[in-house]
């Protein structure tokens, strides 16, 4: 049994079906990867974990610890422990950094908020009266995302595509944040098709048309993704070039 | 009884300023509660005239060609009691090449039906800069009627800016009404952050004239509507001349039964000026609110941020 459990979960949006009777164990402390090319409903189910508003109306069932959490909304599912990095984080007219992140945790230091930058790569001194706008690059706002989710420490954290807009040399904090989440106990499950975050996993499931084709240890799933591929009627078929971007 | 030191102590800790300027011989400051100069302080280059009127004062604001104030001056309008009209006539002349920064605090910390106007005539001469940051405290009751009005000349090259924000207790009702001429190489910014909640009235009128080649207009409006409350924000930039260029930019929040509109309207009479505008009403962005949602926070804890940020 795991501490996330995904029971023949199934959503349609619109007149399609975005996810098809899925059902996933994600471990306690593990770092899990969902995998899977465009379309393929990997961050519709992060929002669907979540609990976002339009992905709230699913079949099927999420438990938390053995407890359904289906009919939680958003702020009720964080209070239990489940947040979430987004793909492209929003942005805040006038709010600064540090209130930012000081809305992750109702008891957060300035000392917990420095070393938070700091994991993440960015200076607190030159970050943190600065606004989350446009003035931040998606770079910057995705790791300050990431310092939040630190401060947080969740039980599940979902991370949507870590890496888009990182740079070559922040990605490295990026991944050390990563697994710095594992070392404080969180759980983690990274939404993404880039190899490189792939091997931050210890367990991985490919996921193609909404649901489950493949799962198991990471090397396992890159070398079945680039070897071979069910196939199947959608038109989002995973190759090879987009999934080892 | 009361000294006049008493009442101007009494109204700056209204403010809960944290810094003693009313201690420091480098910053000037007047303090007016209702009709009396309750406290003063000039510095050298800066005049004033003050009369006392039946229900306010008039006064002349001077600050003297070419000189450059470093510290804000402090101006301090307010009333004690719960009732009553304060009005500000006020005639201000900023003298070529000179610089100042005013910092007004309006406190009507126990207003049950108060009615605080201001009728300003603002004269700002080639080169000079002066920027007005008006602050205000109300009373919880939302019993304050606020009704700023001032006409403002700016001359070649001179900047200025203006602010205008409520830091503590209810609108009640406030018709903020700027006007402004720019003439040439001149920078105009107007800036207005309200929250507005209950039945709260805002009506905000600012318009500029970019009447001068290479004069620069911003007009901002952040306003938040929650409860019964209402607001209307009417921004008017016209750009007359070569180079002329100007943006209105408002953005309104509506909570609850709140009401918004904004009415931008942008004029160009010069085919190489040019102006631009951006109008968005609506409900909290979604993506945010749902963001520092899946931090823990309640959706209303969520909206107070998000606010409290877009008001900052």
């Amino acid at each position: 049994m795991g501490i996330l459990e995904l029971r023949n979960l199934s959503l349609t949006l619109g007149d399609k079906r975005i996810l098809n009777d899925l059902s996933i164990d994600f471990w306690e402390g593990h770092v899990h990867a969902i995998v899977g090319p465009n379309g393929a409903g990997k961050s519709t189910l992060a929002s669907t974990i979540m609990g976002l508003q339009g992905y709230r109306e699913f079949e099927g069932d999420i438990f938390l610890n053995g407890e359904s959490i289906a009919s939680l909304n958003v702020d009720a599912r964080a209070r239990l422990g489940i947040s979430l990095g987004w793909q492209e984080p929003a942005r805040f007219e006038g709010l600064s950094v540090k209130s930012f992140l000081k809305a992750s945790s109702k008891n957060v230091s300035d000392d917990m908020i420095n070393e938070a930058m700091e994991n993440v790569g960015l200076n607190p001194d030159d970050y943190l009266s600065r606004k989350v706008d446009k003035t931040l690059s998606g770079g910057e706002r995705k790791r300050i995302e990431l310092a939040s989710l630190l401060i947080m420490q969740p039980k599940i954290v979902l991370l949507d595509e870590p890496d888009s807009g990182i740079d070559v040399e922040a990605l490295n904090r990026i991944f050390d944040a990563i697994q710095l989440l594992k070392q404080r106990g969180s759980t983690v499950i990274l939404i993404t098709h880039s190899t490189a975050v792939l091997e931050q996993a210890e367990h991985a499931f490919l996921m193609c048309h909404g649901a489950i084709v493949d799962k198991g240890v990471v090397g396992n799933i890159i070398k079945y993704f680039e070897n071979k591929c069910i196939p199947c009627g959608h038109k989002n078929v995973p190759i090879v070039e987009e999934i080892s971007k | 009884m009361k000294t006049n030191s008493d009442v101007a102590d009494e109204l700056y800790r209204t403010l809960q300023l944290t810094d003693n300027a009313l201690q420091d011989p480098d910053i000037a400051h007047l303090v007016v509660n209702h009709n009396n100069v309750v406290g003063s302080h000039l510095i050298p280059g800066l005049e004033v005239e003050v009369d006392e009127l039946d229900n306010g004062i008039q006064m002349l604001f001077r600050i003297k060609e070419g000189v450059q104030v470093k510290k804000p001056i402090h101006l301090c309008f307010g009333m004690i009691p719960e009732n009553g009209l304060q009005q500000i006539n006020l005639t201000v002349d900023i003298q070529s090449g000179a610089r100042a920064a005013v910092l007004a605090h309006c406190t009507f910390p126990n207003a049950v039906d108060v009615i605080h106007t201001m009728d300003a005539d603002i004269t700002i001469a080639e080169g000079a800069e002066y920027t007005y940051t008006e602050r205000h405290v109300h009373s919880s009751t939302g019993g304050v009627q606020v009704l700023p009005k001032s006409r403002v000349r700016l001359g070649k090259g001179a900047r200025f800016k203006t602010d205008f924000e409520l830091l503590k207790g209810r609108v009640g009702s406030i018709n903020i009404d700027y006007e402004t001429t720019c003439e040439a190489h001149s920078v105009l910014e107007m800036n207005a952050r309200i929250n507005g909640t209950h039945d709260d009235k805002i009506n905000i009128r600012e318009v500029g004239h970019l009447n001068g080649e290479y004069a620069r207009g911003v007009l901002t409006s952040r306003i938040a509507v929650r409860g019964n409350s209402i607001a209307e924000v009417y921004n008017e930039l016209t750009a007359s001349a070569p180079y002329a260029i100007g943006h209105v930019d408002c953005k309104e929040i509506v909570q609850d039964n709140g009401i918004a509109q904004a009415i931008p309207i942008v004029r160009v009479n010069h085919p190489k000026a040019h102006v631009t505008h951006e109008a968005a009403i609506g409900s909290v962005d979604n993506k945010q609110l749902e963001t520092l949602m899946s931090r823990g926070l309640s959706e209303d804890d969520a909206v107070d941020l998000i606010i409290q940020g877009l008001l900052s």
